[in-house]
């Protein structure tokens, strides 16, 4: 395939992902509303368990071993450079999800923090509006699915990805796909976000090693620890309250 | 009685039961205020992990409610237990988790946490705080607080949405399981665990 034909078709195959997520999006909008918040719904277990069984097969040859090399070998504060870059990124595609969940004020404090960033750290590399009493609003098309009312639906564990949802799987395939960072620029230089991206990842694997290693590797069953670590964390993200965690254990210290 | 009087009087009923109230939010502060200053201590002390194990372990069963974590975790299997049976496994439960957090205090070398405010849900408090990590954003980190036990302990521990108890629940569960629902072999398992 030559260059030239290889862009003309990135905006189709762009355009066919975006609408079968977008269908699949209305389908599940419409068949989840009687899955009950703070309850695993999880239908799916047996082939979600097979898809595990592979990812930790994949982070044992794989992600471990390259993410110990890459803290072993990478400095510490090069590895927070190309997570402040990776950061930086994605912070476009944060505003836009920012302005589609009506949360303007998120939207002017990533903009600002985008454009200070790009012009006073050196293109995103360093971190100085950190500065300011400004924190990210960090966000992901999942989340905007989760403003505009769309029930999480049921567990699932994707492929490399990890732990996730119905909702957040659709919100993931459109952060990819409709990232202004990649859209935007051309190739191969729109391959620099996913570049910064995968290391970024291995390095919070190694930051992290202790915790990932202790739920994949030590657990009783790391496939039901991945998946309550990761709905009850999400639902937190998104504000949703936990009322089992809530429930007070000594008006029965034996309930289910 | 004058009006302003009457008034007073009735103020001060309404306020009684309040005031009777064993647990207050200031006490379920400072409790955890007194628990996080052990936590700081340890992670500033740089000592050896083997000793911050042991450390977290007294902590925990200073201002926990080691029983009640234990036995909610363990859920409706957690009935049928001899007395005996109920001291060797909640034993068994307090060195699994002290062995498998208190690793986890390394990471927390170098770093603090500091207490942002309380407040009451249902018939306990949440101790709301930010743990501050080198290199990583702040997390919150929060504390349920209850005296029901006869104390005021707390009896779980959540970071950033994910609740110590429930989490725990659901491997204790699969290790039970993993026993065949045999609750002796589950003690045995736990004090290799962690």
């Amino acid at each position: 395939m030559s260059p030239s034909s290889q862009l003309k078709s990135r905006p189709l195959w762009r355009g066919a992902l975006l609408f079968v997520s977008l269908s699949v999006v209305s389908a599940c909008a419409a068949n989840n509303g009687s899955v009950p918040a703070g309850e695993i719904y999880d239908p799916q277990e047996v082939s979600n368990r097979k898809v595990h069984e592979f990812n930790r097969g994949v982070d044992r040859v794989l992600f471990r071993p390259v993410s110990n090399g890459y803290g072993n070998v990478v400095h510490e504060d090069a590895r927070l450079l190309v997570s402040n870059f990776a950061d930086h990124l994605s912070l476009p595609a944060d505003i836009v999800n920012n302005i589609l969940q009506g949360d303007l004020k998120g939207a002017g404090a990533n903009s600002f923090r985008f454009v200070f960033n790009t012009v006073f750290g050196f293109g995103g590399i360093a971190d100085p509006s950190d500065a300011f009493d400004m924190p990210r609003r960090e966000t992901d098309f999942g989340e905007t699915f989760h403003v505009w009312g769309m029930k999480e639906g049921a567990y699932v564990e994707l492929p490399l990805l990890g732990p996730s949802t119905e909702r957040d799987a659709m919100g993931t395939i459109l952060d990819f796909t409709l990232d202004p960072v990649s859209v935007l620029l051309p190739n191969p230089e729109s391959y620099i976000g996913t570049a910064a991206n995968i290391a970024d990842r291995m390095g919070d694997r190694y930051e992290l090693r202790g915790t990932i290693d202790s739920v994949l590797y030590e657990s009783a069953d790391s496939y039901a620890q991945t998946r309550i670590l990761y709905l009850q964390n999400r639902r937190f993200e998104l504000g949703v309250t936990a009322d089992d965690a809530y429930l007070d254990p000594y008006d029965d210290p034996y309930a289910e | 009685m004058n009006r302003r009087g009457f008034i007073a009087a009735l103020a001060a009923t309404a306020a009684l039961p309040s005031q009777l109230m064993a647990l207050t939010s200031s006490q379920a502060e400072v409790l955890v205020g007194r628990l996080v200053d052990d936590i700081n201590k340890v992670i500033a002390s740089g000592k050896s992990l083997s000793t911050m194990v042991r450390d977290f372990e007294g902590i925990f069963k200073r201002y926990g409610d080691v029983k009640i974590i234990a036995l909610s975790a363990l859920g409706p299997d957690a009935r049928g237990l001899s007395g005996a049976q109920e001291r060797a496994y909640v034993d068994a439960f307090t060195g699994y988790i002290s062995r498998k957090y208190g690793k986890r205090f390394n990471e927390f070398v170098g770093g603090r946490i500091e207490v942002d405010g309380t407040r009451k849900v249902n018939s306990f408090y949440e101790v709301q705080g930010t743990a501050y990590l080198k290199g990583e954003a702040p997390f919150q980190l929060n504390f349920l607080v209850s005296d029901r036990s006869g104390k005021d302990l707390f009896f779980d521990m959540i970071i950033e949405g994910i609740s110590l108890r429930l989490t725990e629940k659901s491997e204790i569960g699969a290790m039970l399981d993993k026993q065949r629902g045999n609750i002796d072999g589950l003690i045995t398992e736990l004090k290799k665990a962690g």
